[in-house]
């Protein structure tokens, strides 16, 4: 067995975790609320693209491309008509609302799409690899972790390079005093969630052209994302890599002893990094 | 001027009575109702046992648990393991149920309470995702497959041979009688447990943390001790539910007795459709998700939309539940909790 070459596949996998939690991690960053069909949400988007790409032909990028203002729009009227109303002290209504959307989307997408495993075809990209000498990488995770690094980019540039990433960190620390320099909280969730689709489209992309899917995997995806979110710490997106790497490099060396160890070893190790970091590795804000 | 404190109101005397006259009924109705009745008085007694220890959990406690299929499954595990090992009676087995799921609920409350709110809730899913995985394992009860209870262990446990003759029933019928009552001792011991202790010190207390935490832990309630006490007669509750479960059901998997939907989700929508921190919410709640399913079970994936919609629904506009509705117009309270201070020597 090639040890350098397990790790890496691990790294690159923790790209795709990544991606799956970078959403979450906005939004709970922001209005500390968790999204329990965050998992859900993003299966959607995967059949999303995947209709686009089956309807209309489309390259799969391409078809993103179209899905992500869907997304966002989804995500905006998800945030204001519903999310917005239970968004308080108590945790449990939100808990139960999105909880409640995480069955509700996995059974219309049942309903829609039936139980079969789909995927959607990425051509000649799929099998595609490159040879760097100890290591073959396939071109489609190199492609996943670049993203993921692109998409923490891109979210740190627009925390706190811009207006509405101010606004952000202002209704983060405090909704009140932001809500008395102008700001309205109820707008600005609804923003960030809709942003927060834009990045779960991105993750679907992957998802839906790297394995199969089926409607029933939103959960597992749900639990691999927060147990990056916590490892990484609050508020702190690098940390979120650096969580779904951690997660991503111990179910790659739990499938290399076990295959029947991929997923159990990447709970441990969260279990484990939690029992030392109760706050995880690199938090930044407190709740 | 003397006072008393009391709980009682003139309902709850009024539905002690109508309790005591229900569990009559319910101990008599093997005697003249059908085996399908039975099986569906099983599903609903069990079902308010986990809606029950979830409410405690959630509705009291603060504790928002999405793991408590790792109880149910341990429970059922717990006691496959006994009977199929050690070849133990599976009705004692029971309680070695309760005691495995208790066991292993004392390190996951260990990694659990490191969590807070939201972070807990996801953190004892993972850990019951940990365990079925483990359990996966387990090769002497067929690992990732399963396995069933051996015929003659489930024939000759305590008490059928007894209803088989009672009943003049065939040795199947007398496994579901036995496995209802069972159901519907551990339904009232479980009510019964839970308003006692809500009416204790520990039950006052466990209000004032949810209600307070920060004016509770000043007037000196640990509530650390009291999520504790609570977490773990939740674990050992659910673990003996979950072994009753599989006792009557007579087989397993690690997918099935770990499933987040069956044991879980089922069970919030049954409390939240109910009425979240009542005792009688999960009551209505388990009745009306009964009729549910009797009614649109067939539809499948459009009936767990519908109930997660309604789900969805109740907490926007009725977040107390059907019974929370119900008792705010009426003021109406069949377990009472809230204590009250009666003038005893009121003079006109």
């Amino acid at each position: 067995m090639n040890w350098l070459d397990t790790i890496v596949q691990g790294i690159l996998l923790g790209g795709l975790y990544a991606l799956f939690a970078a959403g979450l991690s906005l939004v709970f960053g922001i209005m500390r609320l968790v999204n329990l069909a965050h998992g859900d949400l993003i299966v959607l988007a995967a059949y999303l693209v995947l209709v686009l790409t089956s309807a209309l032909g489309l390259n799969p990028f391409l078809a993103a491309l179209i899905a992500a203002p869907i997304m966002f729009g989804a995500g905006w009227v998800l945030q204001r008509v519903v999310l917005n109303r239970v968004l308080g002290a108590d945790i449990l209504p939100p808990l139960l609302v999105t909880f409640g959307l995480s069955v509700v989307i996995q059974n219309a997408l049942q309903q829609g799409f039936s139980a079969d495993s789909r995927r959607i075809g990425a051509g000649a990209l799929e099998t595609a690899s490159v040879d760097l000498g100890p290591v073959t990488v396939g071109v489609m995770p190199v492609l996943t972790f670049a993203s993921a690094v692109a998409v923490i980019l891109a979210l740190n540039a627009l925390f706190y390079r811009t207006a509405l990433g101010r606004a952000f960190r202002a209704t983060s620390d405090d909704p009140a005093t932001a809500r008395l320099m102008g700001i309205r909280p109820q707008a600005v969730f609804a923003q960030a969630t809709g942003i927060a689709m834009i990045v779960v489209t991105i993750a679907a992309l992957y998802l839906g052209t790297r394995a199969n899917f089926d409607p029933s995997i939103g959960p597992a995806r749900l639990i691999y994302a927060f147990e990056a979110v916590i490892i990484g710490g609050l508020g702190s997106l690098w940390g979120t890599l650096a969580g779904g790497v951690i997660i991503g490099v111990a179910q790659t060396l739990g499938a290399a002893v076990n295959p029947e160890w991929q997923i159990l070893s990447g709970h441990v190790a969260f279990l484990l990094v939690l029992l030392v970091r109760p706050r995880g590795l690199f938090p930044r804000a407190y709740d | 001027m003397a006072h008393s404190v009391t709980t009682r109101t003139r309902a709850s005397s009024f539905a002690a009575i109508a309790a005591l006259a229900l569990i009559a009924l319910g101990i008599a109705l093997p005697g003249f109702a059908s085996r399908g009745v039975i099986q569906d008085g099983f599903f609903i007694l069990t079902m308010l046992v986990l809606a029950q220890f979830w409410n405690l959990l959630a509705g009291y406690g603060g504790l928002v648990s999405v793991g408590q299929q790792a109880f149910v499954g341990l429970g059922a595990y717990g006691l496959f393991g006994a009977v199929i090992l050690w070849r133990i009676d599976p009705v004692p087995a029971l309680a070695l149920s309760g005691l495995f799921a208790l066991v292993v609920a004392i390190p996951t409350a260990f990694f659990a309470f490191r969590l807070a709110g939201a972070y807990f809730a996801i953190g004892t899913w993972v850990v019951a995702e940990v365990v079925r995985l483990s359990v996966a394992q387990w090769k002497a009860l067929g690992g990732g497959t399963g396995t069933s209870l051996p015929r003659d262990a489930q024939e000759t446990m305590t008490g059928v041979a007894l209803i088989e003759q009672m009943f003049g029933v065939r040795t199947a019928a007398a496994q579901d009688i036995l496995a209802y009552w069972l159901a519907l001792a551990l339904a009232v011991a479980t009510i019964g447990g839970i308003y006692l202790l809500l009416r204790s010190k520990a039950g006052l207390a466990l209000a004032a943390v949810r209600d307070n935490a920060e004016a509770a832990r000043a007037v000196g309630v640990d509530a650390g001790r009291l999520k504790w006490l609570v977490f773990l007669t939740s674990a050992f509750g659910t673990g003996i539910a979950g072994g009753l479960i599989y006792l009557q059901k007579g087989r397993i998997s690690p997918d099935a007795a770990f499933s987040v939907t069956d044991w879980t989700a089922y069970v919030i929508f049954i409390v939240v459709i109910g009425g979240i921190g009542t005792i009688e919410g999960p009551i209505i709640g388990v009745l009306v998700f009964f009729a549910l399913q009797t009614l649109f079970a067939d539809y499948g994936s459009s009936y767990l939309m519908a109930l997660g919609l309604i789900g969805i629904a109740i907490m926007l506009f009725a977040p107390q539940g059907l019974w929370g509705l119900f008792s705010a117009r009426t003021g109406i309270q069949l377990f009472p909790i809230r204590r009250r201070l009666i003038q005893t020597d009121r003079q006109e």
